[in-house]
């Protein structure tokens, strides 16, 4: 159902600050093995989660800035920013079933 | 998902997805021996979906590329033949098996009780191996945060800085010289006064002006709170112990089989191995064979892991017609 928004330099803090709902931002980038193995479970996990938490994904080759603001030296990193604070970090590659356990708080 | 009854069981069931296992699937779907490989979860470790070769960049020593190719393409391209030959595949893992009696039972899931998700009259172990950590307390703090198993992934983060790889081996060096596009000085860090890397490699990370070395110490501890600020080093011989400022640290200092699954179940070395008789794929258990770098601790290549994908293809199908000749005799 809800798609997963494509963020960039621009648009981050617009999407992320000013969100309702917590939003769960997916650093990648495309030489990465391990996000394109995620990629798929996000699009799922969006699908059947997009009401509680917005899912958005920002390439860290266009965006470096906003990668090395928040931390990220290793992707994929997925942050969950709630009220524009980082809330959760959940760092490398996991299964759907491990994904849902951290995410657990905010469905 | 599961049914009521329980599935009639497979011919042939494949546990992990590097190069052995697909190249056994590819072989046991082409047998009609319609298997289902267990390929395993999303990870950012070697354990994972594809194996090792998701991990690295460019592979030139996979005959039949002379260009190279990249890892995680090979492994889409072995995943592509298997499927297309009608290899079902299933993005599990295996938590459980039952070796005891056949047909042999697998489970999959964190709580495996219950029903089991497969049953098998024959399987093929191939769930590779892993890198080794450090087994140092900061590991699990600064992982992710300037710690790295993985330069492929990780190095763009370090662009302009100074870090360290840990290891001496083939991967080491692959890993010291993939980050010299990124960072300024990449330090290797190993606890011989040699490398046991490849004579090819070795040539290349010494005629690297970013490499240098620093042969005779281990790696204490990893230092920093919210990211890695450096590492403190020791002297094998000597105990003297010094500081590095470094913004990166990526671990290669080798693997460890996967093998926790079949701890009393099948025969193993002393150092997780599994033992199969010399010249085939047969394990201690009649009907399971293992193949790749599960069972090899000595050549752990990916084309020896397809290579022996193959013969536990062949062992597996030519063991099945010899149990089903025994029936109907």
């Amino acid at each position: 159902m809800a798609a997963i928004t494509t963020l960039s330099s621009a648009s981050f803090d617009e999407t992320v600050g000013a969100a309702m709902k917590p939003v769960l931002v997916d650093f990648w980038a495309e030489w990465c093995g391990p996000c394109k193995m995620i990629a798929p479970i996000l699009d799922e996990l969006a699908g059947e989660h997009g009401e509680s938490i917005t899912f958005a994904k920002l390439n860290v080759d266009d965006s470096p800035d906003i990668a090395r603001r928040h931390g990220v030296m290793s992707i994929p990193t997925l942050i969950v920013f709630k009220g524009g604070e980082a809330a959760t970090r959940i760092v490398g590659a996991k299964s759907k079933a491990a994904l849902l356990e951290d995410l657990a708080e905010f469905l | 998902m599961s049914g009521d009854a329980p599935p009639e069981p497979r011919q042939v069931a494949i546990i992990g997805s590097g190069p052995a296992g697909l190249t056994a699937a590819i072989y046991c779907a082409r047998a009609n021996l319609t298997p289902v490989v267990f390929e395993g979860e999303p990870s950012s470790t070697s354990d994972q979906p594809g194996g090792q070769l998701m991990l690295t960049t460019d592979v030139e020593n996979y005959p039949g590329f002379p260009g190279g190719i990249m890892g995680p393409e090979l492994m889409v391209a072995f995943r592509a033949q298997a499927a297309r030959f009608g290899a079902e595949i299933r993005t599990e893992k295996v938590s459980r098996v039952d070796f005891t009696e056949r047909p042999f039972r697998l489970w999959v899931g964190e709580d495996p009780g219950g029903e089991p998700a497969s049953s098998a009259h024959a399987v093929i172990v191939s769930t590779g191996a892993q890198s080794l950590m450090l087994g140092l307390e900061a590991e699990d703090r600064l992982i992710g945060r300037g710690l790295s198993t993985c330069a492929t992934c990780d190095g763009f983060f370090f662009g302009g800085q100074e870090i360290a790889v840990v290891g001496g081996g083939d991967s080491a060096m692959e890993e010291a010289l993939f980050l010299t596009k990124f960072a300024t000085k990449v330090t290797v860090i190993h606890r011989r006064d040699q490398l046991r890397a490849s004579k090819i490699m070795q040539d290349r990370a010494f005629a690297s002006d970013r490499i240098e070395f620093l042969w005779n110490h281990i790696v204490a501890d990893v230092l920093g709170t919210e990211s890695v600020e450096g590492v403190r080093v020791r002297h094998t011989e000597t105990g003297t112990e010094r500081t590095l400022p470094l913004a990166g640290l990526f671990i290669a200092i080798g693997h460890r089989p996967n093998t926790d699954l079949f701890r009393g179940s099948l025969a193993m070395k002393s150092n997780g191995y599994l033992i199969t008789e010399p010249g085939s794929t047969r394990t201690n258990v009649p009907g399971v064979f293992a193949c790749g770098d599960v069972q090899d601790d000595v050549y752990r290549q990916a084309v020896t892991a397809a290579g022996s994908g193959c013969m536990a293809a062949i062992d597996a199908e030519r063991w099945l017609e010899a149990q089903h000749d025994a029936k109907h005799r």
